[in-house]
């Protein structure tokens, strides 16, 4: 390194800083009072550097975190059997390992604990995984329009699902059933779509994967729409799948989404940088050292476990994917160690809330659930999108 | 030492580079010239390995197609003639993309990676700007930018893409007489495209002239600065005028054209 020698940074910076405000810069990293030969020592270089400041997603993360809170207290505290608020808070308490003592009636932690509960857990799953995957399938094929049904995870969920209705088969392998077929919808668009891979180093296959999914789904929705168009006398049973719904939420679908949560989430969120990265393209961001193929690959898999999971509890919940994550790049920053954690957490909440107006708009019948995301979700992104600082960057 | 040996890059049947042969000392600066399409983007991103090349590349003895992306990236940084400029994305974590090669996968920047960036952005004289959103910067700030980013990946081996497109001509000879202080501060290798033939031959150690993906000529600036050399490659209208040693390339329209 030729650093030690006395660098002509003083002369040279003035032509150079005619840019701009660079002239006092160049002078102030010399030092005031300093003679010309200071910025030759690092030391003073440092001193006059303004310090890089890392991400700041706190407040963001501090604001999702209490409107997730909020959600879930108006989630079990809201339903058809009339509990005042305090009975509620009795009956989460009483299981805890340890509790006060109280006189709470056997009914009301039942309606807690196995009712209410379930189903707003599940909620905020099923929401956190949409928006966490819609966020980043966004990152990693660059488009703003992509949700995480992009690949075909719908329309293979909706196939499982569909087979196993028509069949008339058990209800328990409904889920599993939803979740094989969309995870064969992505493999089968991933496989395709990634052949034209080897023409480029740099993995220019974006465009060919989103289009191979177009295709997939299409495939997969015809033989859906077939099959369903034969079995007339459950159609309504497919439709309401379909719809989406956290009705019959209970434990063991927690504990079905929950593992694949809890990889998906924990895999998305390691690969915040990543996406960051990427978002100067994928032609620089190999010049920078990303293996673009195995990122995509990765994120892929990691955002279809997640959303395959969701499809496999709630059915088709639309909207979430698309508006929570850019309400998140609008309003906090579109970096994505913001946009991934808030997503999923805003996400969450926002599902939450939304199943509460689904079951309580039109009591005692349900609201399917995509209808609430759409009804109350448009409006509020469309605000969002008009009065925010950054409709300049939506990718 | 950046060695070429028969570099040959398709797209498809067409042809965008054919047995191209060259050796670029460490330290040295070389120009890459050549009219439009004769390949001098597609040889940069041959040696960044961003378009696949047959024939050998090698960087010290290695060849870069055997390398890994991230060890690569250590190796040689590359600067795109329109890089990608998010426009919300801030001046730090921008040039902070360039420490990507020295962090491990799924890590973050560390104290140690600020510190380097915070640096480079004191040396090019953007340290006001720290926390400006990209699309608030000129293009004079923008090109320092997208120069720090490149920097920050501390690789011995430059490659530049028509770095001065996007300026004005003063800004140009600044960024350029920059980008010769930085090669000999850091002892950079520096392979360049330039489409100012004169001021090629004024920063350059040597130029490598491009015609239709082979090479036409190659050597120090004043044997390609030469009106036999330049007119097949450029037509009738390229002149080369030496004035106080300066070789100055500039272009006139025909003379039976201008007057009807």
């Amino acid at each position: 390194m030729s650093r030690a020698g006395p660098r002509p940074t003083g002369a040279k910076a003035g032509p150079d800083g005619q840019a701009g405000p660079a002239p006092p810069v160049a002078a102030g990293a010399a030092g005031p009072g300093q003679p010309p030969a200071g910025p030759a020592d690092p030391a003073a270089d440092e001193a006059a550097q303004a310090a890089i400041p890392r991400v700041r997603s706190g407040r963001a993360l501090a604001m999702a975190s209490a409107a997730l809170v909020v959600a879930v207290a108006v989630g079990v505290s809201v339903g058809p059997a009339d509990l005042p608020l305090p009975a509620v808070g009795e009956a989460l308490l009483t299981r805890l390992p340890w509790h006060p003592d109280m006189s709470v009636s056997v009914v009301a932690v039942t309606i807690v604990w196995q009712v209410r509960l379930p189903r707003v857990v599940l909620g905020a799953l099923v929401g956190a995984m949409l928006a966490g995957g819609g966020a980043a399938y966004q990152g990693v094929f660059r488009n703003p329009l992509a949700d995480p049904y992009l690949l075909g995870v719908a329309a293979g969920g909706g196939l499982g699902a569909t087979m196993i209705i028509i069949s008339g088969g058990n209800q328990a392998l409904l889920a599993p059933a939803a979740f094989i077929g969309a995870g064969l919808a992505v493999a089968v668009t991933y496989v395709l779509g990634a052949t034209g891979e080897n023409r480029s180093t740099t993995g220019g296959a974006t465009a060919s994967i989103v289009l191979a999914g177009v295709a997939v789904a299409a495939l997969f929705t015809a033989v859906q729409t077939y099959l369903q168009q034969e079995h007339t006398q459950v159609i309504q049973q497919i439709y309401a799948w379909i719809l989406g719904s956290l009705t019959s939420a209970s434990w063991s679908d927690v504990a079905l989404i929950l593992p694949y949560a809890a990889v998906a989430a924990t895999l998305l969120l390691a690969h915040r940088r990543l996406l960051d990265v990427l978002r100067v393209g994928e032609v620089e961001a190999s010049s920078l050292g990303v293996d673009i193929a195995r990122l995509r690959v990765t994120v892929v898999i990691a955002a279809t476990l997640g959303t395959a999971a969701a499809v496999a509890v709630s059915g088709l919940i639309g909207f979430v994917g698309i508006i929570i994550p850019h309400i998140v790049r609008l309003t906090a920053g579109a970096s994505y160690r913001i946009v991934l954690p808030v997503s999923m957490i805003g996400g969450a909440a926002f599902l939450v809330l939304a199943d509460v107006a689904a079951r309580t708009v039109q009591a005692p019948s349900e609201v399917p659930i995509g209808v609430i995301t759409a009804l109350a979700g448009a409006p509020f992104f469309l605000f969002v999108l008009r009065s925010s600082r950054a409709r300049r960057e939506l990718a | 030492m950046i060695t070429l040996d028969a570099v040959e890059v398709r797209y498809g049947t067409a042809c965008a580079l054919a047995g191209v042969s060259e050796q670029v000392p460490a330290g040295q600066w070389l120009g890459i010239i050549g009219p439009n399409g004769a390949g001098k983007t597609t040889l940069l991103r041959s040696i960044a390995c961003l378009v696949p090349h047959a024939g050998m590349i090698t960087i010290d003895g290695q060849p870069v197609s055997g390398l890994r992306r991230r060890r690569l990236a250590r190796l040689v940084a590359y600067v795109p003639q329109l890089p990608a400029l998010p426009p919300e994305m801030t001046v730090a974590d921008y040039v902070l993309l360039g420490r990507t090669p020295h962090i491990g996968y799924l890590r973050m920047e560390t104290d140690g990676d600020r510190q380097i960036c915070a640096g480079l952005l004191g040396r090019l004289g953007l340290s006001p700007m720290t926390g400006r959103a990209l699309a608030t910067l000129s293009g004079g700030e923008l090109q320092r930018v997208v120069l720090a980013r490149a920097l920050a990946q501390e690789a011995p081996v430059l490659l530049l893409d028509e770095p001065t497109s996007a300026l004005d001509l003063g800004r140009r000879v600044d960024a350029l007489e920059l980008i010769d202080e930085l090669r000999r501060e850091r002892s950079l290798t520096v392979l360049s495209a330039v489409h100012d033939l004169t001021l090629a031959g004024q920063f350059a150690d040597r130029l490598l002239l491009l015609d239709q993906g082979r090479v036409a000529a190659t050597g120090p600036p004043a044997s390609v600065l030469r009106d036999d050399v330049l007119t097949p490659r450029f037509g009738s209208g390229i002149h080369v005028i030496a004035t106080g040693g300066t070789l100055v390339v500039m272009s006139r329209r025909p003379a039976a054209r201008s007057q009807p």
